[in-house]
C-alpha cells in the first residue's frame, strides 16, 4: 500500500503547507480570556446530555433524554413551560439561559464509566458542552462527576442512589438533586415499623457491589433501629439474572421480610423469582412474609409486571403528587410524549432548571459562580416541597416518597401507589455521618 | 438435608437451560462446523416469541370510559383484547393466560424458519471460511438481531407470566418427612426442568433412531465420505440448523415466564453457554447435556451461604473456575473428541 | 533503514505521519457546518484511536502471527490501568512510573495466565483465557473493592483521592497526570479559518508510543522469532516432530501481546486517571478481537485501522440524536425532512450498535481479509492489478497477507 499513500502524503503535506499560508494568527480559545472552560462566545450556550441509550437502562435513559430535551424547550420560551412556572426562583424569563438560547447534545454513557467518560469528554471537547447532566447509575455518576471537577464544567447527576455520590466521593463541581440509601433508609424504616410491626427478621440480598453494599448497610442500620433483626445478608454476583438460588433458602432461614437491595434489571428478576417461590403467600413465626424493594423507579415496577404488588418501596418523586409543580411538570410532559415521567425524568429535567436558574442568578456562565449560587440554594415549586441544596455536600435535601406497588391498576402507568410522603427534617442527617464520611468536596475547578 | 434438596432442585433447573443452549450449540457445530455467536441471539427470540404472541393476543380496542380519567384527567381509554370480544371474556381471558405455552406451537415453525433461513442465507457461505469470520459474522448478526427486537420492544423488561395454573409454588416437604415450607419450589421451573429433559431426550432419539439422524450422524463423523456416497448432506445440514434453533428458541420460550425478556438475555447467555459447550467437548451432544447439568448444579451450591461465607466471592466465579480445572485435567473436556477444533 | 526494508520503513513513515497530523485529519470539516458532526479530532476520542490501536497491534502479535485467540486481553489491559492509577495514587501523577509499571504487571500477569492457558490449544485455549479474563473482573468489580482490602475500588472506578499518600508529588506539579510537569490535558488550539484543530500533549504521547510500538511490531514480524510464530500456525504439529517445542516461542508472543496490552491500559489510566473494572469484562476482549478481524488479521496496519473504525462509531455515531437529523435535513420539505430522519433514525443515536453489526457482516462477507483487502481491492482500481498478483507482489516482499 505504498505508493498511492505516499502521493497522499505529499498531498497532504501540500495542503498542510498552503493552509499554514493562508492560516490566521492562532489564539487560544475563549477559554483562556473569560477564565474557564468552554465559555459560550455565540448567541448560544451547549449543555450536554449524557444518558444510556444502550445496554440495560436504555428505557430509563430515553426518558432522561425526553425530559431534557423539555427542559432546553422551556428554557427556550417554547411549550407551555412546565415546573418553570409553579418554581419559587423567578431568575428564568425563557430566553434561554442569560440572554443565550439553548442547545444540547447528548452522549451514550452505556452505563459504563469508560463509555460515560469518554461520551462527556466529547461533549466537553468537541462539542464545547458547559454543563453535563444525566445518568442512571452511581459508578457512572461518580465517574463522570470526577471527570467534570477536573475539566472545570458542571455536573448535575441524574439518577444515583449510593450514598457515596455525596459522600465519599463529592466533588465541588458535582450536584445531586436525586435522594440516596440513607434517606431511602430513614423513610421506609417508619413505614416498614407501621405496616409489618417492630418485631421482624430480615434477610436481605443485595447486589455485589458498591451501591448494593451502601443501601444494604442503610437499610440494615435503619431498621434495626426500629427493633428488626437481620438474619442474613448474602452478596449476590451483579451479572446474575436467575436468583432461584438465593431466594430458595429464605424461608429456611427463620426470616419473615426479604429486602431486595438490588437495582435495574437484577431487581425486577430478583423479585419475579421471589414471587415465583410463593413467598408472599406465606407465613414464617406466625406473619405474613413481605417483600421490601428500597428504591424503586417506574422502569422497574413495569418490568416486573403484576409481580410489584403490595410491596413497599421508596422513589424520589412521582407524578401522582398533587402540589402544583408536579402537575404541571406531567401534564407538559405527558402531552408532548403521551406518557406520565419517571422519576429519573423529573430529576433530569429539575437539574436542567436549577442549573439555568443558578447562571441566571449569578449572572455568569462561570462555574464558580454557578457553583455559589447553588450552595445553600433553597428553592420549591418543583415537586418535591421545600427543598435544600446544601453547601456541604452538594446533596439536595427535600420529602422522600414511601411507594407501594398498587393492586389493581388501572392503566400501564398506574403500577406504583403512594403510601406516605415522609418529611424532609426526617431524612436529613449531619454531612459528616460516618456512612458519608472521608472524601472531601475540594474547590470549585473553572478549567482554564 | 432440605437445603441440599432445594440446591439440587435448583441446579437441575438452572443446567436445564444451559444444557438446552448448549445442546443446539453443538448440534450446529457439530455437524456445520460452525462457531455460532448468534446462538445466544436466538434464544432471545425464542423469549420473544411467546411476547410477540401475547401482544397479538393482547391486541385491543379502545373504548372511552367517562367515569375515569388518565393521568393528565382526559376521559381514560379502557383497551379490551379483540379476542375477549370474539370469544367472550372467559376463553378470550384463557387465551391470553396461556400465550406462553400456546407460543410453544406457534415458535418451533417460526424458529424452524429463521433457522434455515439464516443458514441459507448466511452461515452456508462460511463453511470453508476460518472460525475467526465464523465469530465475526455471527457476532454481528446477533448485535443485529438483538437491535431489531431493541427498536420494536424497548430495552426493558417485559414480564410474560406463565398461566395462572403453574404460577406460585410446589411443597415437596410433606412428602419427604419435612417441615412444611422448608421444601418448595416454583411449578413453572418444574415445568421447565421436565420439558427440557424432553426436548433433550426427543433429539437424542432423533439422531439415534431414525435414517436421517444417522445420516447427520455419519456427517458429523465425516463428511467428506458421505458427500461421496451421494447423499445430498448439505440438506440435511439446513435442517439441522433449523432443528438446533428450534431447539434454543423452545429453551427460550419457556423461559420467558421465569425472567422478563428483555432484548439483551441472549448475550447474558452466550458466553456461559461456550464455557458449558467447551467443558462438555467440543462437538460432544451428551457432553453438552452433562456439562449443563453440572455447572447448573455446582452454581447453585456455589451460591449458598456457607460457600460465600467459606471462600467470598466464590459464587462470581465458579463457573469459570471449575471450567478452567476440568479443561486442565481433561484437555477436551468432559467428553470431546480429539482433532476438534484444535487449531 | 533502522532496520526495516524499504517498503516497511514506507509504511512507518505513512503511520507516523498519520499520527503527527491526525488533528487535521480528523478534523476536515469547518466549526458550526452541519458536516462538523463527523469530525473526530478532539483530543480524548484521538487519544483512544492511538490507544486502542496499541492494544490491537499487540493483540495482533499474539493471534494474527500464531493463530492463537485469545479471549481475555481485556484483563491486561485492565490490570495495567489499575497499576498506573496506584502509581499516582502512591507516587504521584507523573505518567512515566505507572506506564512502566503497568507494562511490568500485566507482563508478569500474562505470563502466569499465559503458562496455564498455553498448555491448551484452539478453541480451550480461547475458554482458559476468557475464564481467566471474567474471573478477574468479577473479582476486581465485587470482592477486590471491599472496605477491607480495597484494591479496585469496584463500581466506581479506581481513582486518586487527596488523602492518598503521592510521595513524591509536590506543589509545583499540575494536580493532573503529567509528564514531568507537561499537564495532558495541556491543550494547544489553532483556527485557521472556519477550522479549529486541537494539540493535546497527552494525545502526542500516546502518538509517540504508538508509533513505537508498532515499529516494535515490524521488527517481532520480520523477526527469525516471527517467522517461527508462523510456523507454530501453520502447522504446530509438524514443529513438534521436528523437535522443535513451540510453547516457549507462543508463551513470549503471549506476554508481549499482554505487555502491549498492560501499556494500553497504563496509557488509558495516564490520559484520564480513573480505572474502572469493565475494562476486564469479556466485552472488552471481544471488542480487541473484532478491530484485529476487522482491520485485517495479521497484517501490520489492520489491527490500527479496525481499532479507529470501532472507537469512531461508538464515539460520532453514538451522538447523533434526531435533533442533529432534523438539522441534517432541514434543507428538504418539511414532508421529506420528517421521512429521511425516520430512515435514518434506527441506525444513528441509540441505534449506533445496529450500524456496527451490520458492518461487520458486510464486511466479513465482502472483505473477508479485512480492511486492509479494501484497501488492497482500492488499489487494485488503480493500478490495475487483480488481488492476486497484489497479494503475489506482497508476499515477495514477505508482507504475510491473511
Amino acid at each position: 500500500m505504498s505508493k498511492s499513500n505516499f502521493t497522499r502524503r505529499g498531498l497532504l503535506k501540500t495542503s498542510a503547507v498552503a493552509g499554514a499560508g493562508l492560516a490566521l494568527p492562532t489564539y487560544l480559545r475563549a477559554a483562556a480570556h473569560s477564565g474557564y472552560t468552554n465559555a459560550p462566545s455565540g448567541s448560544t450556550v451547549t449543555i450536554g446530555f449524557n444518558v444510556p441509550q444502550t445496554g440495560p437502562y436504555a428505557e430509563e435513559g430515553l426518558d432522561e433524554l425526553r425530559a431534557q430535551e423539555l427542559a432546553v424547550a422551556h428554557l427556550n420560551g417554547e411549550g407551555d413551560g412546565g415546573m418553570m412556572n409553579t418554581f419559587s426562583s423567578k431568575a428564568l424569563k425563557g430566553n434561554g439561559i442569560l440572554g443565550k438560547k439553548v442547545t444540547f447534545v447528548s452522549g451514550d454513557t452505556q452505563t459504563k464509566s469508560d463509555a460515560a467518560r469518554a461520551a462527556a469528554k466529547s461533549m466537553i471537547e468537541k462539542d464545547g458542552a458547559i454543563m453535563i447532566n444525566g445518568g442512571s447509575s452511581s459508578g457512572v455518576a461518580v465517574a463522570v462527576q470526577s471527570l467534570c471537577q477536573d475539566a472545570g464544567v458542571i455536573f448535575m447527576a441524574g439518577l444515583t442512589h449510593s450514598n457515596d455520590t455525596t459522600g465519599k466521593d463529592k466533588k465541588a463541581n458535582g450536584f445531586r438533586h436525586f435522594f440516596n440509601g440513607y434517606m431511602s433508609a430513614q423513610a421506609l424504616a417508619p413505614v416498614l415499623k407501621n405496616a409489618y410491626g417492630s418485631d421482624r427478621r430480615a434477610y436481605h440480598l443485595t447486589a455485589d457491589y458498591t451501591w448494593g453494599w451502601t443501601q444494604q448497610e442503610s437499610i440494615a442500620a435503619a431498621t434495626e433501629a426500629i427493633g428488626w433483626t437481620t438474619v442474613e445478608n448474602v452478596l449476590t454476583p451483579l451479572a446474575s439474572t436467575d436468583f432461584s438460588a438465593y431466594i430458595a433458602p429464605v424461608l429456611n432461614s427463620g426470616a419473615d421480610v426479604l429486602v431486595l437491595n438490588h437495582y435495574g434489571g437484577n431487581m425486577v428478576n430478583s423479585l419475579s423469582n421471589a414471587i415465583e417461590f410463593d413467598l408472599l403467600s406465606k407465613q414464617v413465626n406466625g406473619k405474613d412474609f413481605e417483600i421490601v424493594v428500597p428504591l424503586y423507579s417506574e422502569l422497574m415496577a413495569a418490568g416486573a409486571g403484576d409481580n410489584v404488588k403490595g410491596v413497599i418501596g421508596s422513589m424520589n418523586w412521582n407524578w401522582q403528587l398533587t402540589d402544583e409543580g408536579s402537575k404541571a411538570f406531567t401534564k407538559s410532559f405527558g402531552e408532548v410524549y403521551g406518557r406520565p415521567p419517571s422519576n429519573s425524568a423529573h430529576t433530569c429535567y429539575v437539574q436542567t432548571l436549577l442549573y439555568a436558574d443558578a447562571c441566571e442568578r449569578a449572572g455568569t456562565f462561570n462555574p464558580c459562580g454557578v457553583v455559589e449560587a447553588l450552595e445553600g440554594f433553597e428553592f420549591d415549586g418543583l415537586g418535591n416541597g421545600p427543598t435544600l441544596y446544601r453547601a456541604d455536600d452538594h446533596q439536595c435535601f427535600k420529602d422522600v416518597l414511601v411507594m407501594k406497588g398498587k393492586q389493581n391498576p388501572t392503566s400501564q402507568y398506574d403500577t406504583l401507589e403512594i403510601v406516605e410522603v415522609t418529611p424532609r427534617a426526617q431524612v436529613e442527617y449531619a454531612p459528616d455521618h460516618p456512612m458519608f464520611a472521608g472524601g472531601e468536596l475540594g474547590k470549585c475547578n473553572p478549567g482554564a | 438435608m432440605d437445603a441440599i434438596i432445594l440446591q439440587i432442585l435448583n441446579g437441575l433447573d438452572k443446567g436445564s437451560a444451559y444444557a438446552l443452549i448448549a445442546l443446539g450449540l453443538t448440534l450446529i457445530f457439530g455437524t456445520l462446523g460452525v462457531v455460532n455467536f448468534a446462538h445466544g441471539a436466538i434464544f432471545m427470540l425464542g423469549a420473544f416469541c411467546a411476547v410477540t404472541l401475547s401482544k397479538i393476543l393482547t391486541l385491543s380496542y379502545l373504548t372511552i370510559d367517562e367515569t375515569q380519567v388518565d393521568f393528565l384527567g382526559n376521559p381514560l381509554k379502557v383497551k379490551t383484547p379483540y379476542v375477549e370480544h370474539w370469544f367472550g371474556q372467559d376463553v378470550g381471558a384463557a387465551l391470553i393466560d396461556w400465550a406462553v405455552p400456546l407460543a410453544i406451537l406457534f415458535s418451533i415453525p417460526v424458529m424452524i424458519a429463521i433457522g434455515v433461513i439464516m443458514e441459507r442465507g448466511l452461515i452456508k457461505h462460511f463453511y470453508k471460511r476460518p472460525h475467526a469470520d465464523q465469530i465475526l459474522v455471527t457476532f454481528g448478526l446477533a448485535i443485529v438481531l438483538q437491535e431489531i427486537v431493541k427498536y420494536y420492544f424497548g430495552a426493558n423488561p417485559i414480564p410474560t407470566p406463565a398461566p395462572d395454573m403453574f404460577r406460585g409454588s410446589f411443597d415437596f416437604s410433606t412428602f419427604l418427612g419435612f417441615e412444611p415450607n422448608s421444601v418448595i419450589y416454583p411449578i413453572w421451573r418444574l415445568i421447565y426442568f421436565a420439558f427440557s429433559a424432553l426436548i433433550i431426550g426427543a433429539v437424542f432419539a432423533f439422531l439415534q433412531f431414525t435414517t436421517f439422524g444417522m445420516v447427520v450422524r455419519a456427517g458429523m463423523a465425516d463428511r467428506e465420505t458421505v458427500g461421496l456416497l451421494g447423499i445430498n448432506i448439505d440438506r440435511k445440514f439446513t435442517i439441522m440448523f433449523g432443528i438446533a434453533a428450534a431447539v434454543a428458541g423452545l429453551a427460550g420460550v419457556m423461559y420467558a415466564p421465569i425472567n422478563a425478556p428483555n432484548y439483551h438475555m441472549g448475550m447474558d447467555f452466550l458466553v456461559l453457554s461456550f464455557v458449558v459447550v467447551v467443558v462438555g467437548g467440543m462437538g460432544s451432544l451428551p457432553g453438552a447435556v452433562a456439562a449443563g447439568f453440572l455447572l447448573g448444579i455446582l452454581e447453585s451450591f456455589a451460591s449458598t451461604t456457607w460457600a460465600t461465607t467459606t471462600i467470598p466471592g466464590i459464587n462470581q466465579i465458579i463457573i469459570y473456575l471449575v471450567a478452567i480445572i476440568i479443561l486442565l485435567t481433561r484437555p477436551r473436556g468432559l467428553m470431546g473428541k480429539k482433532g476438534v477444533m484444535e487449531d | 533503514m533502522l532496520g526495516l526494508n524499504k517498503r516497511d520503513f514506507t509504511l512507518l513513515l505513512i503511520v507516523i505521519a498519520l499520527a503527527g497530523l491526525a488533528p487535521f485529519l480528523l478534523n476536515p470539516f469547518p466549526e458550526g457546518s452541519a458536516m462538523a458532526q463527523f469530525n473526530a479530532g478532539y483530543p480524548d476520542l484521538m487519544q483512544k484511536f492511538v490507544i486502542y490501536g496499541i492494544f490491537a497491534i499487540g493483540f495482533n502479535i499474539l493471534f494474527g502471527l500464531t493463530g492463537y485467540l485469545s479471549f481475555g486481553h481485556a484483563a491486561f489491559l485492565g490490570v495495567g490501568s489499575y497499576s498506573c492509577v496506584w502509581m499516582f495514587k502512591l507516587l504521584g501523577y507523573n505518567v512515566m512510573p505507572g506506564i512502566l509499571l503497568s507494562i511490568l504487571t500485566s507482563g508478569i500477569f500474562a505470563y502466569l495466565i499465559g503458562v496455564v492457558s498455553l498448555r491448551r490449544s484452539g478453541i480451550y485455549f480461547s475458554i482458559l483465557t476468557l475464564a481467566f479474563a471474567q474471573m478477574s473482573f468479577a473479582l476486581a468489580y465485587s470482592v477486590l473493592s471491599n472496605p477491607k482490602f480495597n484494591l479496585t475500588n469496584g463500581e466506581t472506578g479506581l481513582q486518586v483521592y487527596s488523602n492518598d499518600p503521592q510521595w513524591l508529588h509536590s506543589a509545583d506539579k499540575p494536580d493532573l497526570p503529567h509528564l514531568f510537569g507537561l499537564s495532558m490535558r495541556a491543550t494547544h488550539e489553532m483556527q485557521l479559518g472556519a477550522w479549529e484543530f486541537q494539540f493535546n500533549v497527552g494525545y502526542y504521547l500516546c502518538a509517540v508510543i504508538m508509533v513505537a510500538a508498532f515499529y516494535l511490531s515490524i521488527r517481532i514480524f520480520r523477526s527469525p522469532f516471527g517467522m517461527m510464530l508462523r510456523a507454530v500456525k501453520s502447522n504446530n504439529t509438524r514443529m513438534y516432530y521436528t523437535g522443535l517445542n513451540a510453547r516457549p516461542y507462543t508463551l513470549a508472543a503471549f506476554v508481549i501481546s499482554g505487555m502491549y496490552a498492560g501499556l494500553a491500559g497504563g496509557l488509558l489510566s495516564a490520559v484520564d486517571p480513573l480505572a474502572g473494572a469493565e475494562r476486564m469484562q469479556w466485552t472488552a476482549s471481544g471488542e480487541v478481537v473484532l478491530m484485529t478481524i476487522l482491520g485485517g488479521t495479521g497484517t501490520l496496519i489492520g489491527p490500527v485501522l479496525g481499532s479507529g473504525l470501532i472507537k469512531y462509531f461508538e464515539n460520532i455515531f453514538s451522538k447523533i440524536n434526531d435533533s442533529v437529523l432534523h438539522s441534517w435535513f432541514s434543507f428538504l420539505p418539511d414532508g421529506m425532512e420528517d421521512f429521511m430522519v425516520t430512515i435514518v433514525h434506527p441506525f444513528v443515536g441509540k441505534g449506533w450498535h445496529l450500524t456496527l453489526g451490520a458492518l461487520f457482516v458486510l464486511i466479513v462477507i465482502f472483505l473477508p481479509g479485512g480492511l486492509v483487502q479494501g484497501g488492497q481491492k482500492i488499489r487494485g482500481l488503480f493500478t490495475g492489478r487483480t488481488e492476486a498478483e497484489q497479494a503475489a507482489a506482497d508476499a515477495n516482499q514477505s508482507t504475510p497477507a491473511e
